[in-house]
């Protein structure tokens, strides 16, 4: 198998408030064997909010940094849910409307730039499953998780809307005519034939998290909200939504909780305290980010994936 | 091939509740044999017509048009009448189906939940054209194509309440009006023959029940059975609100205007800058726990160490050239 190369779109969380994020990625990939090429050129992605005060500029800037990536002729992973969304809604907008696109690449020729629709747009994650193998995965394991009861945490932006998950994160195979033995039509039946997942039953993280060998936890919250985007203007609902998952988690004997947004790990990781006051109920529960998760069960030094940068202290690493 | 029928042997656990009579919920299990083109509504009929004449559920038309027959199988909400039963089996692999109402603590009986708050919500951004009409015109009122187009199939709502339903922000915050109820604001706020628009945009951008507490979790496009994709039409809302220069300065707004501030200046989001200027000084204070534990883990970056894209000439140039809106 040729070496894998992708275009690393990092967000500004994992240059900032999640500097383990990026730092586990990198060391992961690189004890994978697989080349990550830094997307510095990238702006922020806009992240929902932007889009709601000026839709046209989150388009230009959101396709200039697709841009970067089709330059060097890569496909871009993303490291962050939202990241993840917001590119590929503006992928998809741009590649399904030529008025649209011709108008954002008139403001992208003012800077020598413009958008083709070459590169496909994936959560990195979706990258290891289908590119590298789980089976792969399985082999380099050296230090199996068995020991503990990891609850994987999904995040909205990589599971919803499904169609352009499906779409976008999953690779695209054929499944014959008909789309399975009783011929039906259904695209929902699809996503059993490739690595895509069903948003009301995920199982990426599960099968990655069986690949280390460790136990995932069974509860409802794993493919619900953590109410992230609404932490500054609405906070009950944040943290109600936040501590309801790890609530859950906890009752279902989590050790720890695994998730691949690092939005999700901020309200999760460095909330408990606030939330814990709002359900009335004490909350510690470790959080890892998936590359975390993985980086420790492929032996890689706690220290090299930050974690001494969660505040959730993972104190069993 | 053969020409026999081909059934699945399934359980369906089914929640059971008379507001009338039971103290507590509890679950009854049916077990029926089921074939590849049942649909949830033929399920919750034979449970009435061949266990339990008790068993209690809406349901009208038969054709996803009436909306009364949504309920959730194993969490997902579904509009019983368009649902197939296999599919249900294949996507959460398992042949033993959990049937409950959409909301339990709203129920009335078994599937049948009390859709007052829902249906007042609705009521209250005004889900109907507010036009002064000319009882005698001369000729009709016309709409092009193209402004026809700009109600993007919001009018496909049926009401069934399944984003409602799904919704989180509607769960833990009983004031907010809701995805369906946002959706039907946008339809005639988008219709060129309605004057209520100004009216309803100033409920809709109060910051409790308006559209700035949205999650932004995408449960609402997933779960309406007519793609009526309400979160778009959420984020029209948010549109229009300052379009229309409606938008109030509070730490909602902000926060979605500091986005620009932070990319103009550094690319990348400016994290403790977005906070301060969306909370203001005073307001930041409350973060300030939070902010000291992330600090200890290195998790803060110093705004004289604040990271910048690369080639930011270009992206200043860009947010020069492509703005279009202002606040």
């Amino acid at each position: 198998m040729a070496k894998l190369k992708y275009a690393l779109y990092t967000g500004c969380t994992a240059r900032e408030s999640t500097p383990e994020l990026l730092m586990s990625t990198l060391a992961v990939a690189k004890k994978l064997d697989i080349e990550l090429v830094l997307l510095d050129e990238a702006s922020c992605c806009g992240a929902s909010h932007l889009q709601d005060f000026d839709d046209f500029l989150s388009l230009v800037l959101n396709a200039r940094n697709i841009c970067y990536a089709e330059k060097q002729e890569l496909n871009m992973v993303t490291i962050c849910n939202t990241c993840q969304l917001n590119t590929v809604m503006t992928k998809e907008r741009l590649d399904r409307d030529e008025d649209l696109k011709s108008q954002v690449n008139e403001k992208l020729a003012e800077v020598g730039l413009e958008y083709q629709g070459t590169s496909s747009v994936r959560h990195f994650l979706y990258a290891i499953i289908d590119d590298y193998g789980l089976d792969k995965l399985a082999e380099k394991v050296v230090k199996p998780l068995d020991d503990f009861n990891i609850a994987a945490f999904y995040g909205c932006h990589n599971i919803r809307p499904s169609h352009l998950h499906r779409k976008h994160n999953a690779v695209e195979t054929d499944v014959g005519e008909g789309g399975g033995e009783e011929g039906f039509e259904n695209v929902e039946l699809m996503s059993k034939y490739n690595s895509g997942e069903n948003p009301y039953n995920p199982t990426s993280l599960d099968r990655i998290i069986d690949a280390l060998r460790g136990k995932s936890v069974d509860y409802e919250s794993k493919n619900k909200c953590c109410g992230f985007h609404a932490d500054l203007q609405a906070p009950h609902t944040a943290h109600k939504l936040t501590g309801t998952a790890l609530l859950d988690a906890i009752d279902n004997n989590a050790d720890m909780m695994v998730t691949p947004c690092p939005l999700c790990h901020l309200n999760m990781d460095v909330k408990q305290d606030s939330v814990a006051k709002e359900m009335g109920r004490d909350i510690k529960l470790p959080i890892l980010h998936l590359p975390q998760l993985i980086g420790l069960a492929l032996g890689i030094d706690p220290q090299e994936l930050g974690l001494q940068h969660n505040v959730s202290e993972p104190t069993f690493a | 091939m053969s020409s026999e029928r081909i059934t699945k042997k399934l359980t369906f656990k089914t929640f059971r509740f008379n507001a009338e009579t039971d103290f507590l919920p509890y679950f009854k299990t049916y077990e029926m044999e089921v074939g590849k083109d049942e649909l949830v509504l033929d399920i919750l009929n034979r449970i009435k017509w061949e266990f339990d004449g008790s068993f209690s559920y809406r349901r009208s038309c038969r054709h996803g048009i009436c909306g009364s027959c949504s309920i959730k199988v194993n969490g997902k909400p579904v509009l019983s009448c368009k649902q197939n039963v296999w599919e249900l089996v294949d996507i959460f692999e398992t042949d033993t189906l959990l049937l409950e109402p959409q909301s339990r603590k709203r129920v009335v009986k078994d599937m049948i939940i009390d859709k007052k708050d829902f249906w007042d919500k609705h009521a209250e951004l005004k889900p109907y054209l507010v036009a002064e009409i000319d009882e005698h015109p001369k000729e009709e009122i016309k709409v092009s194509p193209h402004e026809a187009e700009q109600l993007l199939e919001a009018d496909y709502c049926i009401q069934c309440g399944n984003c409602y339903y799904a919704c989180p922000a509607v769960e833990v915050n009983e004031k907010y009006f809701g995805p369906a109820q946002f959706a039907k604001a946008y339809r005639f706020n988008a219709d060129v023959r309605d004057n209520a628009k100004q009216e309803r945009l100033e409920k809709v951008r109060e910051m409790g029940p308006g559209v700035w507490d949205c999650v932004k979790c995408f449960e609402c496009a997933e779960a309406c059975p007519k793609d009526v994709d309400p979160i778009e039409k959420i984020t029209k809302l948010h549109n229009q609100i300052f379009e229309e220069g409606l938008a109030q300065d509070n730490v909602a707004t902000r926060h979605a205007v500091g986005f620009k501030h932070s990319i103009v200046k550094h690319g990348l989001l400016d994290e403790g800058e977005l906070v301060r200027y969306s909370e203001g000084t005073l307001g930041v204070m409350k973060h300030l726990p939070e902010a000291i534990a992330m600090f200890k883990k290195g998790k803060i970056v110093m705004p004289w160490n604040m990271p910048k894209s690369k080639n930011l000439d270009e992206i200043k140039t860009l947010v020069k050239s492509s703005s279009k809106v202002k606040f």
